[in-house]
């Protein structure tokens, strides 16, 4: 279990690594974090040609958490991202799903944007970023684009990050007024992939009923999928019976069976797990922002 | 065609290394076999089982996710690291043998890493946060009980000073 | 014996700790760092005819030194490994070759080596092999092994590789009569070891010397040296092996020899290097061993009071593609099962059938957690059917403690009556009732229920057999300075043994542990031995070891009275010293006595002067008497009748979330007798990783082979071996202390024992937590929502039927 040969660079500007990507053409690979993608490299489940080590440059080691949202920087650790006090104030979904993704040792190398580009469908970060409505930025050679999360996800462990193209940042809108997050899962051991994980959005008006409930799920579909499951629960309170919303949601997906679960287990979680998380978001919701 | 070697510099235990390695070269193996720092072990090579967990500039990271390249100029503790320059046991090396928080003793420097640099963050953990702080590490023998108690035991003899660098 | 015994019992902190601790341990990989490395190329299908390897494309990789497949082998090096133990039910017996000739049995099975300068440079030429196949159909799982409609191998009809039959009385006619009558269809999955440490082994060829030195990561040393001489037509005597630190074993270390501790020794007498293999992790899966996978059909007759009147278990044992260790697992199975009970009459039969799936070879427990689960599930079954007491059921049908030793009338895994030589399990149910709180458990369920929680109690009783024979020995030597050398053959992989085995010497010699070194597992030091296996090692190696170093204190003793004119009877040996009892100042230091033991002709230091020919000896008497020798040492074996027999009883509260159907674990008891304890810490350390192992065979690991024989969770991220969150947070664990007449030290095996009732313990619980019986394990949250509708909807089907 040992990677095989590639070549290696170290550049330590983004204008030097966006070069480079243009020159390989299809061979290069990033490398940031490396969390995900080093033990594809040990079992030779992948042989880029050329690694293109970003771990340098100092430029793109930021977070950012303004009135508009969060920005996080293609180097931002999971872990510093986790203990920003800025990001939680900003928006408290992205530390409540952080806490969710691998160990805490790998959040101390993992990047969250990494995390974001691995597309992995069974991530906590593609998911809270489709379901924020979030977007992901990218240079290349060709110039700077910014991707909606709607756009960004194709498929599993696919995006439509160009192969010259470097993610630089990850952008998450601010939580609004008078609306809450909350995130769960269940996973077979702590720390695992989630056999189901659900992040939920909530809006309420000034008497705290409901106005808008969207859930986003991992583990379900090939890529992040967002359900709105506001007719569900529209015009609710968090402490009516809100278990219409599982209900809604029960009948919306279509997971798959793996060797850890049965398609109808996972369907079964997802309406368990979006009662919950809607329950809980529309606590926070009602809790939030200024009300009568 | 033979490999491309590329320059790594870094600082191990307090000690600097200069070295050629190819890109490829897993910084687990870097530390093993190129350096002769045996006491890190290898159980996975894919980051699930925690037994190769080194302190990179004092934070707890895989080192068969990293590649040794990829660490130039930073320092690396490993569990050779962790007693005093004399001999004498850290607090958290005490407390294993003490609770019996080693079987087969092949996880352990995984262990032993991870637990110092948790202590330097949380000096007097709960046991909910006792476990917590282990709860990414495999080990096959011990159950996990005595780690635990192991990881209490440690703050209580160390007072805050988890040892290593 | 034990007066004055001061180590024995003592929960004393392990020797071994803190060169473990510092980084300072040796583990197969940490040695050799000269070696070139040795990759092994794998196959990729379950079931395949090889028509054509072509090396070509691996021949310009830089740092290749060799490449081998079948065709480079000869002579022994060509045969099929093995079969390690025979047994006159095996009727198609087959074991793989070193390399693979013409077909692979399953996915992972070696195809061709390749060495290098390093595992990168390995790998890379391995990746560059091409072969070619021809794809045959592949049986996986039991049901297709059983139906046969594929074989394994061509020759072996119905893919049985051994058909055994054991009774005692006629169960069937016994069920046939009795008042009460049920049938229970029960299965386990595989799951494998799973050593934090793979498999791995080094080897140096002397070509000076013409001798082979090999270490391997191992649970026989002497196994392992036997196999190499022959298969590298080497002697005994040119061919050494070590066991460095092993990182854990449990079972699938003492499968040997692998081809690769064959192909190692072979490529580094070829190529006059160090050649060393260090086995990954995905090689591990699919490559080593695997355990437990069996379905049972049980039928039993009972009374009105519970009573058993006769058990008559059939099961199909799934032992993989290859039979390398015969039927030892299966037979455990057959035997164990009966655990405290004994049933007025018994028969049992199984079939070990081939799959293409990795090989089958005793995981810790060795079908007990099987048999166990089999047994207590009928426990269960039985009082749930006549209304009575799970426990009480169980009590009912127990050998009593004036009945031992008790004689089952069977044949154990040793080829030994199975005859329990003790144990008192109404004493040992007694205690874990008082432990887990078992009587105020109905007010405590109905009370949880009442407020929408389900909680469920389980318990399991088991008995095993331990230190099997044949034989260990052990060697006990006083050097000069006083420190004491001890060695024994077999192997350790974790358990502590030099600190257990230090604190036997420590007692019967007068000296400090810290005086005390243990060597295990080197050829070098001691040739004659079995290994580390059916928790053996405390029973065989400390017994022959306390056996050992009396012989060495009959000796010191003996020097001792003549060198300070006493009795020897007067003497005593105090911290080192050799001393006259009530005569302070009478004295001598071991290592003086071990000076005085060794009549010499040349001083090689001050001490050693007062052993000169002009200075000791009666110049009319040889200097070494004629049934005596020269030295302080001791040395002999310990070789039992036949197993002594351990027990225990576990009991485990689980909370099943009525929405996810997650587990979880509230409290886990354990009852525990393993006759005398030697070191509590010690023993405790085993309960705690083997109810960790239990919990994970339960709830958590399972090896998930595909149709086409593909193994879907080959690494850490799919096979789920359980975390710190995963285990339970205390095991609550009380002693009984029955002391085995079979041993010097009255010693039962601990090893196994915490895992054992793992499967059978949580299906009880998980049971009486949800009101219906478990009967396949290990069983996930997924599985316990697909049973909870099943059985709705079968409710529901009964509530509208007229």
């Amino acid at each position: 279990m040992k990677p095989p040969a590639f070549d290696y660079s170290r550049p330590e500007t983004l204008e030097e690594a966006v070069g480079l990507l243009a020159e390989l053409s299809s061979g290069g690979k990033v490398l940031a974090g490396g969390q995900s993608l080093l033990p594809i490299l040990s079992m030779r489940l992948a042989a880029p040609e050329h690694l293109v080590d970003i771990n340098r440059i100092a430029e793109l080691d930021t977070i950012s958490a303004g009135p508009d949202g969060v920005r996080l920087g293609a180097l931002a650790r999971h872990a510093a991202v986790e203990r920003d006090p800025a990001v939680r104030s900003t928006q408290p979904l992205i530390p409540a799903a952080l806490r969710q993704v691998a160990h805490p040792t790998i959040r101390n190398r993992g990047t969250t944007l990494g995390s974001i580009v691995h597309a992995d469908p069974s991530g906590e970060m593609p998911a809270v970023l489709a379901l924020l409505g979030g977007s992901v930025t990218a240079v290349s050679a060709r110039g700077r684009r910014t991707i909606s999360a709607a756009e960004f996800f194709l498929g599993p462990l696919e995006s439509a990050l160009g192969p010259d193209e470097i993610a630089v940042e990850a952008y998450f809108p601010a939580l609004a007024v008078r609306s809450g997050t909350a995130f769960a899962e269940v996973s077979r051991r702590h720390g695992d992939y989630a056999v189901c994980g659900v992040a939920a959005l909530v809006s309420v008006d000034q008497e705290r009923r409901i106005t808008s409930a969207r859930a986003g799920y991992l583990s379900i579909a090939s890529t992040p999928l967002v359900l709105d499951l506001t007719e569900a629960v529209l015009g609710r309170r968090c402490a009516d019976d809100l278990s219409a919303a599982g209900r809604l949601a029960r009948q919306l997906v279509e997971p798959d069976a793996d060797i850890h679960a049965s398609a109808d287990y996972r369907r079964d979680l997802a309406g368990v797990l979006s009662d919950r998380v809607i329950t809980e978001a529309a606590r926070a919701a009602a809790g939030s922002g200024p009300g009568d | 065609m033979t490999e491309q070697l590329h320059e790594v510099g870094l600082t191990v235990n307090g000690a600097a290394y200069q070295a050629e390695v190819p890109a490829r070269r897993l910084l687990s193996d870097f530390l093993r076999h190129d350096l002769r720092l045996t006491g890190t072990h290898v159980g996975c090579e894919h980051g699930v089982c925690g037994a190769c967990t080194v302190l990179v500039d004092g934070v707890p990271m895989r080192s068969c996710l990293l590649l040794a390249v990829s660490v130039q100029g930073q320092h690396v503790t490993t569990v050779e690291g962790l007693a005093a320059p004399d001999g004498t046991l850290s607090a958290v090396q005490r407390a294993f043998q003490e609770c019996h928080g080693l079987q087969c003793g092949f996880c352990t420097a995984g262990f032993l890493t991870t637990i110092t640099a948790g202590l330097r963050q949380n000096p007097e953990p709960t046991i909910e946060q006792a476990r917590e702080m282990i709860g990414g590490n495999l080990c096959r023998c011990t159950g996990y009980q005595n780690i635990v108690a192991a990881v209490l035991r440690a703050a209580e003899i160390g007072g805050g000073d988890a040892g290593g660098e | 014996m034990q007066v004055g015994s001061s180590y024995l019992g003592e929960p004393i902190a392990r020797v071994e700790d803190p060169r473990l601790l510092t980084g300072g341990g040796r583990y197969l990989d940490d040695l050799g760092q000269d070696a070139v490395e040795l990759a092994v190329l794998r196959s990729p299908h379950a079931h395949a005819r090889i028509l054509d390897i072509d090396v070509s494309g691996a021949i310009d990789v830089p740092g290749l030194l060799a490449i081998y497949t079948y065709d480079d082998l000869s002579g022994p090096l060509a045969e099929p490994l093995p079969l390690l133990i025979p047994h006159p039910s095996i009727s198609a017996g087959r074991t793989q070759y070193v390399l693979a000739k013409d077909e692979v049995n399953y996915v992972g099975e070696a195809i061709a080596v390749v060495v290098a300068e390093n595992r990168y440079l390995a790998e890379d030429a391995a990746e560059r092999i091409e072969v070619s196949y021809e794809l045959l159909p592949p049986v996986v799982g039991l049901v297709a092994a059983r139906e046969a409609q594929q074989l394994v191998h061509r020759d072996v009809e119905g893919n049985v590789a051994a058909h055994f039959v054991q009774q005692v009385g006629d169960a069937a006619a016994a069920i046939a009569a009795a008042p009460h009558r049920l049938s229970l269809e029960l299965s386990v999955e595989r799951s494998a070891s799973t050593p934090l440490e793979g498999r791995g082994v080094l080897a140096r060829w002397d070509t000076d010397s013409q001798r082979l030195r090999v270490w391997t990561s191992t649970q026989t040393a002497t196994g392992v040296r036997a196999a190499i001489a022959a298969r590298l037509g080497l002697d005994l005597g040119s061919v050494e092996v070590i066991t460095p630190d092993v990182g854990g074993g449990f079972g699938v270390k003492i499968v040997h020899p692998w081809p690769e501790e064959v192909l190692v020794p072979m490529a580094a007498r070829a190529l006059g290097r160090a050649v060393k293999f260090t086995e990954d992790r995905r090689e591990h899966f699919i490559s080593s061993a695997h355990e437990r996978a069996q379905l049972h059909e049980v039928e039993v007759g009972f009374d009105d009071e519970g009573h058993l009147l006769g058990l008559s278990v059939r099961f199909w044992h799934d032992n993989g593609a290859y039979l390398p260790y015969g039927l030892i697992v299966p037979i455990i199975t057959s035997t164990q099962l009966l655990g405290p009970y004994k049933p007025a009459a018994y028969r049992v039969e199984f079939e070990s059938l081939y799959t293409n799936t990795v090989i089958v070879t005793p995981y810790r427990g060795a079908g007990r957690p099987q048999g166990v689960f089999a047994m207590e599930r009928t426990m269960d079954a039985i009082a749930a059917e006549l209304g009575i007491d799970r426990a009480e059921v169980r009590a009912r049908n127990f050998i009593q403690p004036e009945e031992m030793p008790y004689d089952h009338g069977l044949i154990f895994q040793d080829g030994r009556p199975l005859v329990y030589d003790s144990g008192d399990f109404p004493a040992t149910l007694d205690k874990l009732k008082a432990l887990v709180g078992w009587d105020e458990w109905p007010a405590y369920q109905a009370q949880a229920r009442a407020s929408g929680r389900k909680v469920g109690l389980g318990l399991a009783c088991y008995v095993e057999g331990t230190g099997v024979g044949p034989y260990e020995g052990g060697h006990v030597q006083i050097e000069t300075t006083g420190k004491v050398k001890v060695s024994t053959g077999l192997t350790s992989q974790g358990q502590g043994h030099q600190t257990a085995f230090a604190q036997i010497v420590a007692d019967e010699l007068g000296v400090a542990i810290s005086d005390i070194e243990v060597v295990t597992g080197d050829t070098r030091r001691f040739p004659y031995a079995v290994g580390t296996f059916a928790s053996r090692a405390a029973v065989m190696s400390g017994s022959a070891i306390a056996l050992a170093a009396r012989a060495a204190r009959a000796k010191i003793l003996r020097v001792a009275a003549d060198a300070l004119e006493a009795a020897a009877e007067d003497l005593e040996i105090v911290d080192g010293m050799v001393r006259v009892k009530g005569a302070p100042g009478n004295e001598i230091a071991l290592g003086t006595v071990a000076v005085l033991s060794n009549p010499l002709r040349y001083a090689f230091d001050e001490a050693s002067k007062a052993a000169t020919q002009f200075a000791v000896g009666d110049p009319d008497l040889p200097p070494v008497a004629e049934d005596d020798e020269p030295g302080l040492e001791g040395k002999d074996y310990y070789s039992p009748l036949r197993s002594t027999f351990a027990n225990g009883m576990h009991a485990v509260i689980v909370e099943t979330d009525p929405d996810t159907a997650e587990v979880a674990i509230l409290r886990y008891c354990v009852v525990h007798d393993c006759g005398t304890l030697i070191n509590p810490r010690i023993v405790e350390g085993q309960i705690h990783g083997g109810v960790a192992q239990g919990v994970a065979g339960a709830l958590y690991e399972r090896m998930a082979y595909d149709e086409s024989g593909q193994l879907q969770n080959a690494s850490f991220m799919d096979f789920l071996m359980p975390y710190v969150s995963e285990v339970p947070e205390r095991i609550e664990i009380d002693h009984l202390e029955t002391r085995s007449p079979l041993n010097p030290l009255g010693i039962k095996g601990a090893g196994e024992a915490g895992v054992i009732p793992g499967a059978a313990v949580f299906a009880s619980a998980i049971s009486d937590a949800e009101g219906f019986q478990i009967t396949a394990m290990p069983i996930s949250p997924s599985e316990l929502f697909e049973l909870r509708r099943q059985h709705a909807a079968n409710a529901a089907q009964k509530g509208t039927q007229p």
